[in-house]
């Protein structure tokens, strides 16, 4: 029996459920030094004066560092080259890394940090994009304060839109989303015989490799780095470990001894990576009949004080600007622009909840002009098999977004709403999106993965994979790949903890694409062990090999089977290789940069939210009902944790609709915890129905696709248009906190009734 | 400094300490106990949540001036001789676990729940873990494994079972 879509039990879950999972904070080792880092209070300022003589009064304390002790280079390298390690002389945000103390406890280091004096010179900050992006704005980075801009260029913008019969003009704008994983950051830098081994909460272990190499000045090959059981990430741990490992191992080079830096969750949140603040100015028009003529977007993202993965960010969100659906004419125009805040960077969905949020409040909005069931509309505008998107990308497979449409609305689209009772409305709203799996065009360097299997003598089996498990289930469904790929059973097979000494570099662990990279480096690593297992069963069982199966722990020919540990040791007598190592390049993708066209990502993946609310008129509350989630993704895998990473994403999705709302004032930050910033608890979790379309990417394992950021994506605008099937607001500013929506209700009177009261 | 005893899952413990140190730096720094997770600090998120004399508690707001004669449950006292608490067994088995930061917290609140409620209803459940924040699952499969535990409770507590130890155990 395949193990390929089966729920196997998670590899982690044991140690998971008795507490005896090793995070970073639960490591130590002799001599450890506790690290605090010294930040700024400024949005923008000089710093006048340092003096660490009365910090280094402090008993216990052992070192101060400031950016004159970086041996290397003072860059956290990732795109644009932009952000110190430590600031030099300037600050650009509240929570700017300034220098470092070391210490023998945390008392001492709280205590040391306290005593440094700086004297800071202020400077005007800039902290609204839109006026950073002024051209009599002062500069904080390069001409123009915009870190990166792109563009999609298709048809005739003007003459599309003359040939309209409806064209709807918005503004959206959404609020940060912090990543909230629970762990907060942490690393320990280990000296060991000149290098420097590198221990942490991590996604992306090449990107910590690359950033303490170059700020220590040491090649690549003394720097190890290996992934501790990681507390969740969702993108908030792919860029800034590379920060906060430069930071720990620049006291351990100085030092010479073991150096653990954790981060206070006030900490985390003031000076971490978020969900990018975004302005959408978005432009869209239709014929009568229905069918999307022009689009126009101009698309702006708060990016922060340093550009860090924003261009990325940004470029995701420019290429999926116009949504699922086939346009022939667009103009799409986006910016990252810098601010004196936070840097803002990787958060699962990547540029595409704010811009999916327009997109899919556009269409409903162009629906329900029209007289048009919500359904219906999109049914007439979907891409399919043999459509180009609007980058003019031609789909010849795995395109079943009209699957998941009919499939949600066949679950629960309900033509009939329930009559509300008084104040209490209720509403459904439905939401499309698609997702290039992958990295893309944006990100070609970095499309390949290694892999290594090694089939050992009792016929147990290790690998070791480039890319890192973060909770979202990587290393079961590798393991059922590499167990289904050989024949042996689930049970047998274990990853090694994920280090740069087991593979080469594999990129990152992001954009949904570690099930199809690293399952397709590891069934390539598989081959010729398979072979040598496949040649000597094929003596034992006294058939062809082209006869042989291998399946659930046995080689069979017809009747005839034998135990696979029996064959393995065998292969292990005749010395056949039983260890080998596997490489996956990304299918091609292209990009032009000047008319956004190509094909940036190698295969979508798609999907479905349909969200059920009721809405409290008198309190402006929002409880969402019900979610059905229907996700296109080639092959599920493991349907437990697929229905896991879409039930932990539409909850994301709602706190992003709902409550999570950040609000700093003067560039500071003023929720930094969860009394304040408001995630969804169990009390909110709606009833969740996910489903899925299995319509095998032929190129994927087993025909996978990516899932894990999709589940977010679609969510928000499903609830903000269900919102308005109750009510007749319309929420333009995300999130749709109970104030937005009573201020809506008190003073709009709705000019159109929705659909489905009519 | 001073000076209490109490009684961490099966051993009676005397330590020496700041009065003003939390349970959650004693569990974690002093008894070596590290499945108790620290996620806030700020007892907002509720990863730390240990048993107190059969209440759940965020240990990180318990100082050790309250522990004198207490009775602490972690999450390493939660199986005994290697067999798990069905708790445990179903949080497996529902696959109630992704990045598990919050697991070992969020377990005990659903322990603690059992030892009083033996037939919760969802909104009870809900209840009952709405201070340990999940930001991975959705809590929809948690809230299934917590059911489902309770069902082995009560089929482990029904007359004509073995279920007799089990039951002194659990009160």
């Amino acid at each position: 029996m395949s193990v390929i879509g089966k729920s196997e039990i998670r590899k982690d879950v044991r140690l998971k459920v008795t507490g005896k999972a090793v995070y970073i904070d639960d490591l130590s080792f002799p001599e450890m030094l506790w690290v605090k880092v010294v930040r700024s209070p400024l949005p923008h300022g000089l710093i006048k004066r340092f003096n660490p003589s009365s910090a280094l009064a402090v008993q216990g304390i052992v070192s101060v560092l400031t950016y004159k002790d970086i041996p290397g280079t003072n860059v956290v390298p990732i795109v644009l080259m932009d952000q110190p390690l430590l600031a030099e002389k300037v600050v650009r945000y509240i929570g700017e890394p300034i220098a470092l103390i070391a210490g023998e406890d945390r008392q001492a280091i709280e205590e040391g940090a306290r005593e440094i004096d700086i004297e800071f010179e202020k400077l005007p900050p800039i902290l609204d994009p839109l006026m950073a992006m002024k051209e009599d704005s002062p500069k904080i980075y390069g001409k123009d304060n915009i870190f990166s801009h792109h563009r999609i260029r298709r048809g005739n913008i003007r003459q599309g839109f003359e040939e309209c019969d409806l064209v709807v003009e918005n503004r959206y704008t959404t609020s940060y989303q912090e990543h909230a994983y629970i762990e907060t950051q942490g690393v320990i830098a280990v000296p060991y015989e000149g290098r420097m081994k590198i221990y942490g909460s991590l996604q992306c272990p090449f990107y910590v490799q690359h950033a303490v190499s170059s700020v220590l000045g040491l090649p690549y090959s003394q720097i190890e780095v290996i992934q501790t059981t990681t507390g969740g990430a969702f993108g908030g741990k792919e860029d800034v470990p590379s920060l906060v490992a430069s930071q720990a191992a620049l006291v351990a080079f100085h030092t010479k001894r073991p150096a653990k830096l954790i981060y206070t969750r006030e900490e985390d949140v003031e000076s971490m990576s978020k969900r990018h603040p975004a302005v959408i100015d978005y432009k869209s028009g239709v014929t009568k009949e229905g069918y999307l003529k022009a689009v126009q977007v101009k698309y702006v993202l708060n990016a922060g004080a340093y550009s860090t993965l924003s261009p990325i960010v940004l470029w995701r969100g420019t290429v999926h600007a116009v949504g699922p659906y086939k346009c022939p004419n667009v103009k799409v125009d986006s910016y990252a622009v810098a601010t004196n805040t936070v840097p803002c960077g990787a958060f699962r969905g990547f540029g595409m909840p704010q811009i999916t949020f327009a997109i899919e409040s556009q269409m409903d909005e162009l629906a329900n002009r029209l007289h048009i069931d919500p359904i219906e509309f999109r049914l007439r505008n979907i891409l399919r098999k043999g459509d180009r998107t609007v980058t003019g990308h031609l789909i010849k497979e795995s395109m079943e977004l009209e699957k998941t449409l009919k499939k949600a609305s066949q679950i629960g689209w309900k033509r009939e709403r329930e009559i509300s009772n008084g104040y209490k409305k209720r509403g459904m709203g439905i939401a499309c999106n698609y997702y290039g799996v992958g990295l893309g065009a944006g990100g070609r360097h970095l499309a390949k993965a290694g892999a290594w299997v090694s089939v050992l003598s009792d016929g147990s089996v290790n690998f070791a994979v480039g890319t890192t498990e973060m909770g979202q289930g990587m290393e079961t469904v590798l393991s059922q790949i590499l167990a289904n790929e050989l024949g042996v059973k689930y049970e047998r097979v274990s990853m090694v903890p994920t280090a740069t000494t087991q593979v080469p570099d594999s990129g990152p662990t992001v954009a949904s694409r570690a099930t199809v990279m690293s399952g397709n480096a590891l069934i390539k690593a598989a081959r010729p062990i398979k072979k040598s297992i496949m040649e000597v069963a094929s003596k034992m069982l006294k058939s062809p090999i082209s006869k042989v199966k291998l399946a659930d722990g046995y080689a069979t020919s017809g009747t005839k089977r034998i135990g696979l540990d029996e064959v393995i040791d065998k292969c292990f007598q005749q010395r056949k290789i039983m260890s080998s190592q596997g490489w996956y390049k990304a299918p091609y993708t292209s990009w032009n940069k000047a008319t956004g066209q190509g094909k940036p990502y190698f295969v979508y993946s798609t999907g479905t939210n349909l969200a059920e609310v009721e809405v409290n008129t008198l309190t402006g509350e929002v409880t969402v009902k019900r979610i059905i989630a229907v996700h296109d993704v080639g092959k599920v895998i493991n349907p437990q944790t697929a229905a896991g990473q879409v039930e932990g994403g539409v909850l994301q999705g709602i706190g992003y609709a709902l409550f999570e709302d950040m609000a700093p004032a003067g560039g500071k930050i003023l929720n930094t915890n969860f009394s304040t910033y408001i995630l969804p608890t169990a009390k909110d979790a709606p009833e969740i129905v996910s489903n899925f379309i299995e319509d095998p990417y032929p190129q994927g394992p087993f025909g996978a696709k990516g899932l894990g950021e999709q589940p977010i994506i679609g969510v928000a605008p499903a609830v903000i248009n269900a919102i308005f099937d109750a009510t007749g607001v319309r929420i333009r500013d995300l999130p749709a906190t109970p104030e937005k929506i009573i201020a809506e209700l008190n003073s709009h009177h709705p000019t159109f009734i929705p659909l489905g009261r009519r | 400094m001073i000076k209490v005893k109490f009684k961490v899952n099966t051993e009676e413990r005397e330590i020496v300490t700041e009065p003003t140190k939390t349970l959650l730096e004693i569990l974690r720094d002093d008894l070596g106990l590290r499945g108790t997770k620290e996620g806030c600090g700020k007892g907002e998120c509720g990863a730390c949540t240990v048993i107190m004399d059969g209440k759940p508690v965020v240990s990180c707001l318990v100082l050790a001036c309250q522990l004198a004669g207490c009775q602490i449950t972690t999450i390493e006292g939660l199986s005994r001789d290697g067999k798990l608490d069905p708790v445990q067994e179903a949080f497996i088995e529902e696959g109630a676990v992704q990045c598990g930061f919050c697991t070992p917290g969020m377990i005990l609140s659903a322990k603690a729940l059992l030892m009083g409620n033996q037939n919760p209803t969802d909104e009870e459940i809900k209840e009952a873990i709405s201070g340990n924040l999940c930001r991975c699952t959705g809590y929809i499969k948690i809230i299934k494994a917590i059911q489902k535990a309770a069902k082995a409770q009560r089929a482990a507590l029904a007359p004509n079972t073995s279920g007799g130890t089990r039951k002194n155990r659990d009160q």
